[in-house]
């Protein structure tokens, strides 16, 4: 089913989403469009429903009203293959989440080959060439575990490549990172959206957000309260909650 | 010629009784292949309803859990089918409890009486106990499984889904692999155990290594030597368990180290 006010290059288009965890409402009414090839940046205090709001993009949460449209597809209509919606969408997370009992190669070939997408050679061939892209290319036999944190969240990113995703979802990949490895992993993230790729980035790394960043949304209680270019968006917040916020953290 | 010649010559001669005279070894023989052959197969079925059942369970409180009677009404009202599988979910989770309840709660024994004297009249004794103390095992099982699979951080089935896999694909190739290492010592002590329960199988007319122990011993008024050698028996078939549990928990570490 096609929304008239879907064109060719809207990624995403969310309309209305509310999310309550029981009586709680964390996400009251958002209405969104990223565009292909944005990077929009999420930022806002903890608790916010920044989260809630990129995990409600694949549906790792059910929204509980409103439409989300991915490509013009309405994944929220029942009867949606969101197995088919999350190949499409890559998803990297806070603690990385990488497959312990499975070797790094493992670990970024399992699901393409699983799902059909390639064949195994094809899929070692390209896991290896995605390694050798974040220099981990000499890790590809060992296990998660014997990586430092910094490596394991690149290696996240590369096994969501694999999948050639058209877009990329990051939620706050670097908070659980030791701050010396916080560099390396947004380097890989400044690449990825040079050569294209469309993101979404809940994150607290405001540079990151003024030098890849395309847009910056400011989420508080449930809702989107500001949202601008990065440069206006640092330098003239509007909305008081934003600027209080800006103040605390920069 | 004393004391401890005498001895040994009664020890010989008991231990020719008790495995030599009419080919008593051929009973231990019998004995010992139905053991391990009702081992073997209650440790099949109860694995696989073990981890079905943890499986259900499982999948039944992410997606729920759900009240009868609301549910229930909501769907006689509306007639909206996720209502009536909120339903059919609540009832075999009902299910699922009643069979845990029941079976680790009455002793194994008085089950497979039950299924030999009560639900099957087979003559075939031996499938009877496979399946008793399958069913058996597969309570505990699933108890253990679940305890693993709950241990799994919530966030390896997140990354398995949002890459695309479905719910079972990530349960099968993600989760139940974890969950697995987790509770190998559980499930190991579940077996030794389950192996060591088939000695009652004689109350329903098999006749396992323990059982032929006691047929020799009414023959030759002998206890020592039967008892003490079916008591070495286990230990041994309990042993070579223990070594493979061992070996297979190293192997499964190799993704530990550091």
């Amino acid at each position: 089913m096609k929304n008239t006010t879907v064109t060719n290059d809207v990624a995403i288009q969310v309309t209305g989403l509310k999310k309550s965890f029981g009586d709680h409402e964390v996400l009251c009414g958002i209405d969104e469009t990223i565009r292909k090839g944005e990077k929009v940046v999420v930022i806002g205090p903890s608790g916010s429903g920044k989260s809630t709001f990129l995990r409600c993009l694949n549906l790792l949460e059910r929204p509980t009203e409103g439409r989300i449209f991915v490509q013009g597809n309405e994944i929220t209509a029942r009867g949606c293959n969101v197995d088919k919606l999350r190949q499409k969408m890559g998803m990297v997370f806070q603690h990385f989440n990488l497959f312990p009992h499975k070797t790094i190669l493992e670990n970024i070939t399992l699901v393409p080959i699983h799902t059909g997408l390639m064949k195994r050679k094809e899929a070692v061939e390209r896991a290896y060439s995605l390694l050798e892209r974040i220099g981990l290319k000499e890790k590809a036999l060992t296990y998660p575990n014997m990586l430092s944190g910094g490596q394991k969240q690149r290696v996240a990113i590369v096994r969501a490549l694999a999948m050639s995703p058209e877009v990329m979802l990051f939620d706050e990949p670097t908070s659980a990172l030791d701050p010396e490895m916080v560099g390396e992993v947004l380097s890989v993230m400044a690449e990825l959206a040079e050569d294209g790729m469309t993101m979404v980035v809940v994150t607290h790394e405001m540079g990151f957000a003024k030098e890849v960043g395309t847009r910056v949304l400011f989420m508080d209680e449930g809702l989107i309260l500001e949202q601008d270019e990065p440069k206006a968006f640092f330098a003239n917040p509007k909305h008081p909650r934003l600027a209080d916020f800006l103040s605390k953290v920069l | 010629m004393g004391f401890f010649t005498s001895l040994w010559q009664g020890f010989h001669s008991a231990i020719v009784r008790t495995f030599v005279t009419d080919d008593r070894y051929l009973i231990f023989a019998k004995g010992l292949q139905n053991t391990l052959v009702i081992t073997l197969g209650a440790l099949i079925v109860g694995i696989f309803i073990g981890v079905a059942v943890a499986v259900l369970k499982v999948y039944y409180y992410q997606v729920g859990p759900f009240k009868f009677w609301p549910s229930l009404g909501n769907f006689l009202r509306t007639g909206r089918l996720r209502y009536l599988n909120q339903v059919l979910l609540r009832l075999m989770d009902g299910f699922l409890n009643c069979y845990l309840t029941v079976f680790r709660g009455t002793p194994v024994v008085v089950q497979l009486m039950v299924w030999a004297f009560v639900v099957f009249s087979s003559t075939n004794e031996v499938l009877v106990a496979i399946i008793g103390f399958g069913i058996n095992s597969g309570a505990y099982v699933a108890e253990i499984v679940r305890a693993g699979i709950m241990a799994v951080d919530k966030g390896q089935t997140e990354a398995g889904r949002s890459l695309g896999l479905s719910a079972w694909a990530t349960m099968r190739l993600i989760v139940l692999p974890q969950a697995f290492k987790n509770v190998l010592p559980a499930l190991s002590n579940e077996f030794i155990a389950l192996l060591k329960e088939t000695s009652i199988v004689g109350y329903i007319a098999v006749t396992d290594i323990t059982k032929a122990a006691a047929l020799v011993r009414a023959r030759t008024f002998d206890a020592f030597i039967p008892l003490f050698f079916v008591a070495s028996v286990y230990l041994i078939m309990v042993t070579i368990l223990t070594y493979f549990q061992k070996k297979l928990e190293t192997v499964l570490q190799a993704s530990d180290r550091k």
